[in-house]
C-alpha cells in the first residue's frame, strides 16, 4: 500500500476578500502550500469549488487556476460535491497519488461567496438540493437544517438551548485563530438571545458564508527528502459516501447515514475505531449538523450528541476536541474550500504547529465534510508520521 | 426559467402523481422508477390522496431569487397518509398556529415567478391545514 502524505499546507484568512479575485485568492493559498512543501513540483491540480459558475460566472477552474498559478500544461480539473467538495477533491488526489498516476498532486479549495446579494447566494446554494422537488418549493439548506432541528427537538424532547455548547466551543477556538472570520468568544446567554434565522434556528446556529482558499500538496512518502522541514502527516483513511439527495426520500431524516458510513469506511481503512482519534474536525455548518454528526460517527447515541458539548467534552482540552480552529461556525464556511481548510487545520494540529489552538499530544485526527444534509459525506483519517 | 422542465412535471405538481412498486407495493413520491425498498423497477403510476400531516416545518425569511415576494413563508416536510415525506410550502395559514402533527391537504398555488424576465409563473402543490368540517366529519 502506497503511503500518501501531506507535504505542504496553505490557507488564506477566511472572510470578505473584496480586494482580490477568485484566481488571486487561489494562487495565494497555492503559493503558501508549495512553500510549505519545500518546492515539490505538482504534476496535477484538483480544485474544490461549489459555486463559482453561479456566483462568479466562472466554470473551468482547473485550467484557470493551473494557468494562473504558473502551472499551465499540468493535469487539472475541478470537483463539486456541494459542501463536501473539499473532501471529495482530497479523495481524488489521494487516489491519484496512491494509483501512481502522479507523484505530486496539488489540491486547492476555493470559494467566493460574499460578492453577490443574499437572494442570489441563496439561489446558488439551493442548487445543491433537489431542484425539481425541494428548491422549487422555496426551501433552502438553512431551512432544511431548521426542519431537522425542530424534528430533533420534538423526537428527543429537548429545548433549543441544549445546542448552545456547539457555537460556544467553536467561537472559543476561533478567538485565537488568525485565519478565522469571527475571532470572538460568545456566551451561552448571547446564544439564547440571538435573533431567529429560521425558527428554531438562530443566528449562532448558522455558520457564516465566506470567501476563502486553502491548499494541500500530496505526495508519496518515499519522495520526501530525509531532512524535510516539518513532520509529515499520512492520510491513512479516505472515504466518500452518498445518501439520497432529497431529505424527504429518507426513512429517518435524523440518521445522517452517509456520515456514519463514511466514518466507518475511513476508520476501517486506517485500522482504527473512531474513539482512537485525538480530535475531530467536523462539519458544523449548523449546530444541529454537529449533534447529528457526532451521533452518526458513533460518539453519542441518537438524541445525545448535544450532551457532549453540554458536558464540556469537545473543547481543546476535552476528550474529543472538535472544530479546533473555530470550525465552520467561527473560522467561517467558504463552501467548497471548507473541506480543505479542515485538513490544513488537522495537519497543523498533528505537526504540533497549532499554536494557541494546539491539542496536546495530537497524533491522529478524523476530518469530515458534508454536502447538504449529509447527502455527500467525505471523511479522512490523518496520522502524524513518526 | 426552463419551460419544458416545469411542463414535464405537471402530473407531480398538479396531481401529486407518484409511483407504486409492483413488486413490494411501496408508494413512492416523487417518482423515481427504481424502488428504494426492493431495488426493482417501479414505474406504475399512483395518485396520492393529498392528505397528510406536518412532520416538521420552519419559516424562510431570506428567500432565494423568485420567492422574495412571498417571504416570510412556511416550508415543511409533510408525511403523506400513504407514507412518503414530501417537501412543500404551507399556505392559507391565517392566524392558525402550525405544529408537528397538524393535518393538512394539498392545494394548487403559485410557487414562484421569474420576475420581469419573461413573466412566467410556476404553479404546483402546497399544503393547507385541513378544513374544519373535513377534519371532523359529521
Amino acid at each position: 500500500m502506497i503511503d500518501v502524505v501531506i507535504a505542504g499546507v496553505g490557507q488564506m484568512p477566511v472572510g470578505e476578500h473584496w480586494d482580490i479575485s477568485l484566481r488571486e485568492l487561489a494562487l495565494q493559498a497555492i503559493e503558501a502550500a508549495r512553500a510549505d512543501a519545500a518546492g515539490l513540483q505538482p504534476q496535477a491540480l484538483i480544485a474544490a469549488n461549489m459555486l463559482a459558475p453561479a456566483v462568479s460566472g466562472q466554470a473551468h477552474l482547473g485550467a484557470l487556476i493551473a494557468d494562473f498559478a504558473g502551472l499551465a500544461g499540468i493535469e487539472a480539473s475541478a470537483i463539486e460535491a456541494s459542501g463536501a467538495s473539499g473532501g471529495a477533491a482530497l479523495r481524488q488526489a489521494v487516489m491519484t497519488v496512491a494509483a501512481g498516476a502522479a507523484d505530486v498532486v496539488l489540491v486547492v479549495g476555493i470559494e467566493k461567496m460574499t460578492e453577490q446579494i443574499a437572494s442570489q447566494v441563496e439561489t446558488a446554494v439551493a442548487a445543491s438540493i433537489d431542484s425539481d422537488f425541494e428548491a422549487v418549493q422555496g426551501i433552502t439548506p438553512t431551512a432544511q437544517a431548521a426542519i431537522l432541528m425542530r424534528r430533533y427537538m420534538h423526537e428527543h424532547r429537548v429545548d433549543h438551548a441544549c445546542f448552545a455548547g456547539f457555537p460556544v466551543v467553536a467561537h472559543a477556538n476561533g478567538e485565537s485563530n488568525p485565519n478565522a472570520m469571527f475571532r470572538k468568544a460568545i456566551s451561552r446567554e448571547a446564544y439564547n438571545r440571538a435573533g431567529l434565522v429560521s425558527d428554531p434556528l438562530n443566528l449562532f446556529d448558522v455558520a457564516p458564508s465566506a470567501d476563502g482558499a486553502a491548499a494541500l500538496v500530496l505526495t508519496r512518502s518515499e519522495l520526501i527528502p530525509p531532512d524535510f522541514l516539518h513532520p509529515l502527516v499520512r492520510i491513512s483513511g479516505s472515504s466518500l459516501v452518498t445518501d439520497t439527495l432529497a431529505l424527504h426520500d429518507r426513512l429517518d431524516i435524523l440518521a445522517f447515514n452517509a456520515a456514519r458510513l463514511s466514518v466507518e469506511r475511513a476508520c476501517r481503512q486506517a485500522g482504527i475505531l473512531p474513539s482512537d482519534v485525538d480530535l475531530f474536525e467536523m462539519y458544523d455548518a449548523y449546530s444541529i449538523y454537529a449533534a447529528l454528526t457526532l451521533e452518526a460517527a458513533g460518539f453519542a447515541a441518537p438524541g445525545q450528541g448535544w450532551r457532549l458539548a453540554e458536558e464540556g467534552r469537545l473543547g481543546l482540552d476535552g476528550a474529543l476536541p472538535i472544530s479546533t480552529f473555530g470550525g465552520l461556525k467561527a473560522r467561517g464556511n467558504p463552501g467548497g474550500a471548507t473541506g480543505v481548510y479542515q485538513v490544513v487545520e488537522a495537519a497543523l494540529q498533528l505537526r504540533g504547529q497549532a499554536g494557541a489552538n494546539q491539542v496536546t499530544g495530537a497524533r491522529r485526527a478524523l476530518v469530515q465534510c458534508l454536502g447538504g444534509p449529509a447527502s455527500s459525506a467525505a471523511t479522512h483519517v490523518l496520522e502524524v508520521v513518526n | 426559467m426552463e419551460i419544458p422542465r416545469h411542463w414535464r412535471l405537471k402530473n407531480q405538481r398538479y396531481k401529486l402523481v407518484g409511483e407504486v412498486c409492483p413488486h413490494c407495493e411501496a408508494k413512492l413520491f416523487p417518482p423515481r422508477d427504481i424502488c428504494p425498498e426492493c431495488g426493482q423497477e417501479a414505474k406504475t403510476q399512483y395518485a396520492f390522496s393529498g392528505r397528510g400531516e406536518v412532520y416538521s416545518f420552519t419559516t424562510v425569511y431570506d428567500a432565494p431569487a423568485g420567492f422574495e415576494e412571498n417571504a416570510p413563508y412556511t416550508v415543511a416536510l409533510i408525511k403523506l397518509q400513504e407514507g412518503p415525506l414530501v417537501t412543500a410550502q404551507l399556505t392559507d395559514l391565517g392566524d392558525q398556529p402550525v405544529a408537528i402533527g397538524t393535518p393538512v391537504e394539498m392545494v394548487t398555488r403559485r410557487l414562484r415567478s421569474d420576475g420581469d424576465e419573461r413573466g412566467m409563473l410556476v404553479y404546483g402543490y402546497k399544503f393547507r391545514p385541513l378544513l374544519e368540517q373535513q377534519a371532523h366529519p359529521a
